[in-house]
């Protein structure tokens, strides 16, 4: 017979009350291991979104000048001064701060060919980074692999009226069309696509660069710093964010992740309260028994530890068991609330040790008080000395 | 030196507006191996006087020493370390521990000692064996009669081998025949060297006692 036989068999033996306390902390703890895991779920899935949708950093020359185009009309522009992007200045890219962020980095030439009696603007690319890139292409045919194959977007093949499988001429060389672009409602369906080395010196720009798309992946690195990381690396260069696709989505989530925080600080208050109010019942059920631990010579700290045991294994309990809850409700909520069916439950060893060190946190703490009050329980109470 | 040695000890309580002397000024001497009957009507003070004995209840004024020791000198939790090693209680209620076996019951006071768990189960096996519960030992307080729940008390108060046993009125609650088991068990232990003081409102338990202390109005009569 130890302190802790005495804690364990009260617990055994008061099941309800037990089940009540265990249950009542459970919710709690399931209610903030499904919040925390669905906010974590859905930050994993919105970013390996943002790396399927595509570019969220644009490297272009720095120029002194403003375009001049709106919603798809050019109006042309003033422009002077134009700097260009070296090619062998792109390898800097991958020493920045937040290199391992980099998803992919996809830089291109344009220029204007005559192609069967059509102006067309070619576009060199390396194929295998834009279709990391670009998930959403629906190639008919496939992807270029050789230096005179080339691929051709919907519009400029109906243009040029020709199909995969045939060739077309530029600047006096044959190149076999292997792939057409199926439509993607932008500009991409009127380019004709390139080998990257081949498009420069079509277009008489070996080594040089018109645009670079990078792919940045934002988990834990705020996109600003990305841009001002490469903007350092490129002082010829203007690096611009696309703002809206990055700072929109990480908005939406970061408004979840407050309101999960907020729901989870209310959790956790209604949680204590059940854990204090049960113990400070208890404890006053139990004058009598605690006036009796106190008259047999049981100190102070003797009914502390009694009390705060009892409330420590129903911590743990509730822990365990409230981690379990909280991931099986987040397994079943989280098709509902992510953006793709797939997306796939985080599990956080932070969020496991982290909810069970919570809950043991709560029970401690909310029956810090009740047992105060019960080792300073007058022992003549078993007496009825009054 | 008389093992417990009061001197002069009041006790009042505030009630309401006014203060209740439930024990002006008493004296008293208990020798080693003595078995004393405290008696009294309702009110007269025996109660405060146990609680008092037994170092729960500080008095208002005079002195209580147990085996030389002046036991309100020392502090509340030196108290507690005092009443574990020299003193056993029997309460009128019994108050068995309701979620504990009758032996975990016994057991309870050496739950605070530094003593293996397996001697702790012999002690107390053993002394349910000299209250006569060999047997129902892993039974609930509910699962037992009155009588062997005021075993289990008494196995409980003398587990620890005390210097003294106090008992407030230990047959109270129980029926004529078990009473006198009980007041048997009582003097069969101070028979075997126990000290045993007793507070109680039957006089035909004093018959079993070597001395009765009466109590009037908060004094020895």
């Amino acid at each position: 017979m130890k302190l802790h036989n005495i804690s364990i068999n009260n617990l055994k033996r008061r099941k309800a009350k037990m089940a009540f306390l265990t249950i009542g902390l459970v919710v709690g703890i399931a209610t903030i291991v499904t919040l925390v895991t669905l906010t974590q779920s859905m930050s994993g899935d919105i970013e390996r979104k943002m790396d399927e949708f595509g570019a969220n950093i644009l490297i272009t020359p720095q120029q002194n000048g403003l375009a001049m185009n709106y919603g798809g009309i050019s109006l042309g522009g003033v422009s002077f001064d134009q700097k260009e992007i070296l090619e062998s200045d792109l390898a800097g890219i991958s020493t920045i701060k937040n290199s391992k962020n980099i998803s992919a980095v996809a830089p291109k030439v344009l220029g204007g060919v005559q192609v069967a009696g059509h102006q067309v603007l070619l576009v060199g690319v390396q194929f295998e980074k834009e279709l990391k890139l670009k998930q959403w292409w629906q190639l008919f045919g496939e992807a270029p692999k050789a230096a005179d194959e080339v691929m051709l977007g919907s519009e400029a093949a109906r243009v040029l009226n020709l199909m995969t499988g045939d060739t077309l001429e530029m600047k006096g060389e044959r190149f076999k069309v292997t792939a057409i672009l199926d439509q993607t409602g932008s500009q991409d369906d009127s380019l004709v696509f390139a080998d990257l080395p081949v498009a420069q010196r079509l277009l008489d720009k070996q080594g040089r660069i018109n645009l670079v798309e990078v792919a940045a992946l934002c988990s834990g690195c705020p996109i600003g710093d990305m841009v001002l990381q490469i903007a350092e690396k490129l002082p010829n260069a203007k690096v611009s964010a696309i703002q809206q696709v990055v700072e929109g989505r990480l908005k939406a989530l970061d408004q979840f992740r407050r309101f999960s925080y907020a729901m989870a600080g209310v959790v956790i208050f209604i949680g204590s309260l059940i854990v204090f109010v049960t113990m400070m019942g208890s404890v006053n059920e139990r004058t009598t028994e605690i006036g009796v631990f106190r008259a047999i010579g049981f100190r102070k700290s003797h009914i502390m530890r009694i009390i705060l045991l009892e409330a420590a294994i129903v911590g743990l309990l509730a822990g365990f068991l409230g981690y379990g809850a909280g991931m099986g409700g987040a397994k079943l909520a989280l098709p509902f609330m992510a953006e793709s069916k797939q997306a796939p439950l985080v599990w956080d060893a932070l969020v496991a040790f982290g909810s069970v060190g919570l809950s043991l946190t709560l029970a401690l703490l909310a029956s810090l008080y009740p047992a105060l009050h019960a080792s300073k329980m007058d022992p003549t109470e078993a007496l009825r000395a009054l | 030196m008389a093992l417990i040695e009061v001197r002069e000890v009041s006790k009042s309580y505030a009630s309401g507006d006014e203060t209740v002397d439930a024990l002006r000024g008493v004296d008293i001497s208990i020798e080693q191996g003595e078995f004393v009957t405290i008696m009294g009507q309702s009110g007269s003070g025996k109660s405060t006087l146990l609680s008092i004995l037994g170092g729960l209840n500080h008095p208002s004024h005079g002195t209580v020493k147990m085996a030389g020791v002046d036991i309100y000198a020392l502090s509340g939790e030196k108290r507690a370390d005092f009443r574990s090693q020299k003193l056993g209680f029997v309460f009128q209620s019994f108050n068995l521990i309701p979620y504990l076996t009758a032996v975990e019951n016994v057991m309870l006071p050496l739950a605070i000692c530094a003593m293996k768990s397996k001697e702790k189960e012999v002690a107390a096996r053993e002394a349910l064996c000299r209250v006569g519960l060999g047997g129902k030992t892993d039974r609930l307080p509910n699962q037992l009669s009155g009588g062997e729940q005021e075993r289990v008390a008494i196995a409980r108060a003398i587990v620890n081998r005390p210097e003294i046993v106090f008992a407030d009125e230990p047959t109270g609650n129980l029926d004529s025949k078990t009473s006198l088991e009980m007041m048997n068990l009582f003097r069969a232990l101070n028979q075997a060297g126990q000290t045993v003081v007793m507070v109680t409102h039957n006089p035909e338990n004093c018959d079993y006692s070597d001395r009765t202390i009466h109590l009037k109005d908060g004094l020895v009569e």
